[in-house]
């Protein structure tokens, strides 16, 4: 019984951290219907500039935190003025090609950097895992669960409060009206890379600082893919709830499953379980739902 | 006199699709202009490239002197120019009241720390706001009854409405409207008649309109442009227009059945 609440409670943490990056998908989609499969590697990157500024330049975390934010904001704007622009009014699939093709080269720039050697993180946090008396939370989890959640709900608040915030609700509804408004849309499609690029490099941080970091940790963000897919492609809740999800189911598929297969099955826990509920919600848990009248 | 928003030699196409061909033309402050034509002849094109949507390709667009087609189309409501579209574009899942709020906002000057504080400044251009809208658009619409509405919940003639009052929320000089009445009954079209004369009239907002309801067009408008294919064929008081043989023989080719519809 021990080890199952202590399984939950660590799929939560991972879930946690999953809603963050998920939350970074749900941003760029919602505004401009563009499905970002460079996530992943985005992610990457947040982990090495601040793996760099902490271990190169000797940085404090506040710092080197600060920096990959100022750098997530210039990702976000140079791929949406460089990438994205051009291809205004191209198809939407082409677009999500683009963004697969964004993602290679990305990785690619970071092997010849960085070299694909694993590194693991300087430590940030302090070392003590949590005692919650029925289990026990790793201190990397721990405070990871605790930077997801503060920068989840400051996303969620600038969402919905900020003048920006609102702006950006006006053009995900709809884009036509928001422009007659005086919005500048283009202004917000920007703006909406620059958070999701933040959330991601966030996410990005925390993951590195649990499992180390290496190029190859952008995989995760095929996870998350589930995630969004899972909770609905615009929806903010789904992204959090679908985390949670996914992070608890493949903790307990680790436990149970994994010794009776061999492992392996936790990283496709997530993937069948997806299946199973798009088949009876095809939006996904909270997606909006598309009805066309003719 | 000059022009308060003039159309010069407009072109604008897209790919091989001459949408516009030179079209020029003006109004007056303070007039109802109407923009007729058949299905496809570029009315929403040009209103489009008014409020910058589109821009074009050759040719000026100058309010009161400044040239609309350099600046960015999120420019264009500061300067007083505000738009209803031909297929409802309101913010569905929000209240009526919101939604006509929403189009205030350019003119909120408060920003995070006196909104923070809220007294003083912030809470007098709230309250005249509030004012505004509540005594005034609300009224003049009559939709005081549905104003907690959703939107989305709401029968097509009444969102229109509620789209008009978002417009005039933003206190423009200048209010395009692209087919107000489409899809109205009679009753309904008539009300929408009205609004836009008092609109114009009480307020003294300039009305530049696309219409298909010739009754409409006919009685309310000040001026009447016609096109064609993307080119203008005719412009003048509706008397004129109703008589014209090109205008005639673009709307149908059949001059009997015209004449039926021109009234």
């Amino acid at each position: 019984m021990d080890i199952l609440i202590q399984v939950i409670v660590t799929g939560i943490a991972t879930g946690g951290v999953y809603g963050l990056i998920a939350l970074g998908f749900v941003l760029i989609y919602k505004a401009t219907s563009v499905l970002n499969l460079a996530m992943g590697e985005f992610m990457t990157l947040g982990a090495f500039v601040c793996f760099t500024v902490l271990s190169q330049l000797d940085a404090p975390f506040y710092l080197a935190f600060a920096l990959t934010l100022v750098c997530a904001f210039i990702l976000g704007a140079v791929v949406e003025r460089l990438v994205l622009k051009p291809l205004i009014g191209e198809p939407i699939i082409s677009v999500i090609m683009v963004t697969i093709g964004l993602g290679i080269t990305l990785r690619g720039i970071m092997y010849m950097i960085w070299t694909p050697t694993f590194r693991s993180f300087p430590q940030i946090f302090p070392p003590e895992p949590l005692q919650l008396g029925f289990a026990v939370i790793p201190s990397g989890l721990w405070w990871g669960l605790i930077l997801a959640v503060a920068a989840t709900v400051i996303f969620i608040l600038i969402f919905k409060f900020s003048r920006i915030g609102v702006a950006m609700r006006a053009t995900a509804n709809d884009q036509q009206a928001a422009l007659s408004m005086g919005i500048s849309v283009r202004g917000i499609f920007a703006m909406s890379w620059c958070f999701g690029a933040a959330a991601s490099m966030i996410g990005g941080i925390v993951i590195g600082n649990i499992n180390g970091i290496s190029v190859y940790m952008g995989d995760v963000g095929l996870q998350v893919l589930a995630v969004i897919i899972l909770g609905g492609l615009d929806s903010i809740a789904g992204a959090i709830i679908g985390g949670l999800i996914v992070g608890i189911l493949q903790n307990l598929t680790g436990l149970y499953i994994d010794p009776l297969v061999g492992g392996g099955a936790k990283n496709v826990a997530p993937y069948f379980i997806l299946v199973l509920i798009l088949m009876i919600r095809p939006y996904g848990l909270f997606g909006k739902r598309i009805i066309e009248r003719v | 006199m000059d022009y308060q928003l003039s159309v010069n030699d407009v072109h604008l196409s897209f790919g091989g699709l001459q949408a516009l061909n030179g079209v020029s033309t003006g109004v007056n402050e303070g007039e109802i202009f109407s923009i007729i034509g058949p299905n496809g002849a570029g009315k929403t094109c040009l209103l489009n490239c008014i409020n910058r949507f589109y821009r074009p390709q050759k040719g000026s667009i100058k309010l009161e002197g400044r040239d609309l087609t350099r600046l960015s189309p999120h420019k264009i409501p500061g300067l007083g120019i505000a738009r209803t579209f031909q297929n409802v574009e309101l913010f569905s899942h929000m209240s009526v009241l919101d939604n006509i709020r929403l189009g205030a906002h350019i003119h909120l000057k408060s920003g995070f720390l006196t909104g923070g504080i809220y007294f003083g400044p912030c809470r007098n251009e709230e309250m005249n706001l509030r004012r505004h809208i509540e005594n005034e658009i609300i009224d003049l619409l009559e939709i005081e009854q549905i104003r907690k509405s959703i939107v989305y919940s709401l029968p097509y003639g009444l969102q229109k409405r509620v789209e008009l009052g978002r417009a005039l929320a933003m206190q423009p000089k200048i209010l395009l409207l692209d087919e107000p009445a489409t899809g109205m009954n009679l009753e309904e079209t008539e009300d929408m008649a009205r609004f836009i004369l008092d609109i114009n009239e009480e307020w003294g907002i300039t009305i530049v309109l696309i219409e298909h309801d010739m009754g409409v067009v006919m009685d309310i408008s000040d001026r009447v442009c016609v096109l064609d294919f993307g080119v203008k064929i005719a412009e003048g008081v509706p008397e004129e227009i109703r008589h014209n043989e090109q205008v005639i023989k673009a709307y149908l080719g059949e001059q009997d059945l015209t004449l039926s519809r021109l009234g």
